[in-house]
């Protein structure tokens, strides 16, 4: 029997906003070429999670509004589980609203805020809508080489001791313009504000991720080299594209 | 009085300029220029208007509308002062007026002058303040451009604030297919006029991944919906609170399709219909036919004004973006945003002109700087006819990957050099068969300038 990645997509009509289809579909993509199945699982609101079931727990990004209805039921439906699932090994990855509810809280442009689910030792804090919003491409260093996407987010995100950032940010803003950090991880939670979308254009983060999810039911699991070259050309492209314009 | 006439004459001499010394087109140049030298200008001007102004806003749709428009209110005597060229900021607005003055900012046969101005989305309020519209035109409103205005809520936010401060004279024609259009209806004591489509039958099935206003304004709840259009468009209600998507008074009640026509039968006010055939394809060009006749319609115009200006406006629409080309039939669609690229798509395929493609995508500030949108758009509905497929652009490479998820195999299609790209496209198009042109907005301009001169014909600013 072939082995095959669980995964669960947390509020997919909810946390859409920035082509974050596309990463549902490339761990699609780089399983099946890899003879791997995939299944997936669209949860909603008001849906429950199981907590020992999926390898990985996707969540994506949203405009504040469906942030709202999201942190509530994070915080009466899928809170518990979640916290458990990773327990169990389970590898989270969030992307911008997504990774800011991760976190201990986000407080608002309006000044309220919205209790975390607490993966992460983070919080954000929105400086309100006359501060600058951080839009643009963004480079980050990660594993010895690079992650690439586009950031678009007002709040900014500050790590306590217990997380490390993600990555480096090379070019662009990250989690707050200050530190040079951007995302969040710890053992099995990636937290990250680069969409465009993330995984296809980084393949290295997407097996990376698909590897630690696939390796709490097949330990020690090898993924396949595939064809990347598309890939390849699109993240030396946007990286160039970047720095290029960041001299100017 | 003075400065007026300065700022209108810097203008005019602006605009010369740049066309001769071939900068393009010179729509927003010469209003910038205006603009610096009279900040007033566009409402002094505007006052000139005879017959007033009325406005066109949304995501998708707006050029098309207004140029519908234009050509039902020419047909019913009027002499519209429009911004043709697209150039939708309030420079624009401003090149506009002050090209259709004399040299002394006096606006002539001010009677028959009413302006039809599409304006960019995030533009509304200073237009409507500057303007004084008699009536606003609202297409739809899709997710565009996330990264310039932050957020889609943040648009509907700034209508919602410019429609709560406008005069009670104001009419406001609003998409009662778009749910988050009708809610802007709900204000009290505001004049509305609602279209839609009424002819089920053309209904796709589910909604796609493009949809944004699928939660109730008013409780919350997802919405059902017994027809879907495109993207979120359709006939919605709500089981939660019961709200529904309003009766409209200007509807189309069926629409016949062909290739490159579609033919409508168009309810007006007081029980009449209008039957006419418009040489285009799409049901994004219903829509926008149908919001043209519902503007009309609020601005006075009589029901044989809409059809026959319809009729002829349209007869010499489809000229602009159809070219011949060495014996192939180039059409130039603008890609800017998921619902309006999946209905194109949906369209040449059905259409069966989806065989061959160039793609160019671009990222500087007037197409987006942020291209995640491309992973919203249904690319796998061109699987089964496209054959030939190239891809350029500043994003090219994005947008290869984009179309290798949808199953080509693009490694070998990408070329960046936008002249090279076409020449390509065109050579590996077999002769009589059509090559289909999907620019971004910044990609377009040189394109359609590319294709124009192959074509021997005049670019795109010199025609109406």
């Amino acid at each position: 029997m072939a082995k095959k990645l669980r995964v669960a997509h947390l509020y997919p009509k909810l946390m859409n906003i920035y082509g974050d289809r596309g990463n549902i579909l490339c761990l699609k993509r780089r399983c099946e070429e890899r003879g791997l199945d995939f299944e997936l699982d669209e949860l909603s609101v008001g849906e429950k999670l199981k907590s020992d079931h999926y390898d990985l727990i996707f969540i994506g990004g949203a405009q504040d509004v469906d942030q709202r209805r999201v942190a509530g039921d994070l915080r009466e439906v899928k809170g518990d589980a979640l916290r458990e699932a990773v327990e169990n090994g389970v590898v989270v990855l969030a992307v911008c609203g997504g990774y800011q509810l991760m976190g201990r809280y986000y407080r608002t442009a309006e000044g309220a805020e919205l209790p975390g689910v607490g993966l992460l030792d983070m919080w954000t804090i929105h400086p309100g809508e006359a501060d600058k919003r951080f839009i643009g491409n963004i480079v980050v260093e990660w594993n010895g080489g690079t992650l690439v996407g586009f950031e678009n987010h007002g709040g900014r995100t500050y790590l306590g001791d217990g997380a490390r950032p993600l990555g480096k940010v090379v070019y662009g803003f990250g989690n707050n313009g200050e530190d040079a950090g951007e995302g969040a991880a710890r053992a099995g939670v990636f937290g990250t504000y680069l969409h465009g979308s993330l995984l296809p254009k980084n393949p290295k983060f997407a097996d990376h991720v698909i590897q630690a999810a696939l390796s709490r039911r097949y330990e020690g699991i090898e993924l396949d080299e595939i064809d990347d070259r598309v890939e390849e050309a699109a993240h030396a492209a946007a990286v160039q594209l970047a720095m290029g314009r960041s001299i100017i | 009085m003075i400065r007026r006439s300065v700022a209108v004459a810097a203008a005019k001499l602006t605009g010369g300029l740049s066309r001769r010394l071939g900068f393009g087109g010179g729509t927003a140049l010469p209003g910038l220029v205006a603009e610096r030298i009279d900040p007033e200008i566009v409402s002094d001007m505007a006052a000139q208007l005879g017959r007033g102004s009325v406005l066109v806003t949304g995501t998708n749709g707006k050029t098309t509308t207004a140029r519908l428009l234009r050509g039902i209110l020419r047909s019913s005597g009027l002499s519209p002062v429009a911004n043709s060229a697209g150039s939708n900021m309030m420079r624009g607005i401003a090149a506009a007026l002050a090209e259709s003055a004399t040299w002394t900012g006096d606006i002539r046969q001010r009677d028959r002058r009413i302006g039809v101005f599409e304006v960019d989305e995030a533009t509304l309020p200073q237009a409507v303040s500057a303007l004084r519209p008699r009536a606003i035109v609202f297409t739809n409103l899709f997710r565009d451009q996330l990264d310039r205005y932050g957020e889609v809520e943040y648009v509907g936010g700034i209508w919602r604030e410019t429609i709560d401060g406008l005069d009670a004279k104001v009419t406001v024609i609003l998409n009662a297919d778009d749910p988050s259009l009708a809610a802007l209806g709900r204000r009290a004591g505001l004049r509305t006029l609602f279209f839609g489509l009424e002819d089920e039958s053309l209904a796709i099935e589910k909604l796609e991944h493009a949809a944004d206003a699928r939660w109730c304004s008013i409780c919350g709840r997802e919405l059902s919906y017994s027809a879907i259009y495109y993207g979120h468009l359709g006939h919605w209600r709500c089981e939660g609170c019961d709200t529904s998507r309003p009766g409209v008074e200007v509807g189309i009640t069926s629409i016949e399709t062909f290739p490159e026509a579609l033919s409508l039968t168009v309810s007006l006010p007081n029980d009449q219909t209008a039957q006419f055939k418009l040489p285009l394809s799409g049901l994004y060009n219903a829509y926008n036919a149908l919001a043209a006749a519902a503007a009309a319609s609020a601005l006075g115009a009589t029901n044989h004004d809409i059809e026959r200006g319809l009729r002829h406006a349209s007869a010499t629409f489809g000229r602009q973006e159809r070219l011949t080309i060495e014996g192939r039939d180039v059409e130039v669609i603008l890609a800017k945003n998921p619902a309006g690229l999946n209905e194109v798509l949906r369209t040449i395929t059905n259409n069966g002109r989806s065989e061959n493609i160039v793609f160019f995508l671009n990222d500087d500030i007037a197409d987006g700087r942020d291209i995640s949108w491309i992973w919203d758009v249904d690319f796998e509905l061109l699987s089964g006819s496209l054959k030939n497929v190239t891809v350029s652009g500043i994003r090219a490479w994005d947008m290869a990957l984009r179309l290798k998820y949808a199953g080509f195999d693009t490694f070998d299609r990408v070329e960046l050099d936008t002249e090279r790209a076409l020449r390509k496209a065109l050579t590996e198009t077999p002769e009589g068969e059509p090559l289909i042109v999907v620019p971004t907005y910044t990609a377009m301009l040189d394109v359609r300038e590319m294709l124009a001169r192959w074509a021997g014909k005049k670019a795109f600013w010199q025609e109406d």
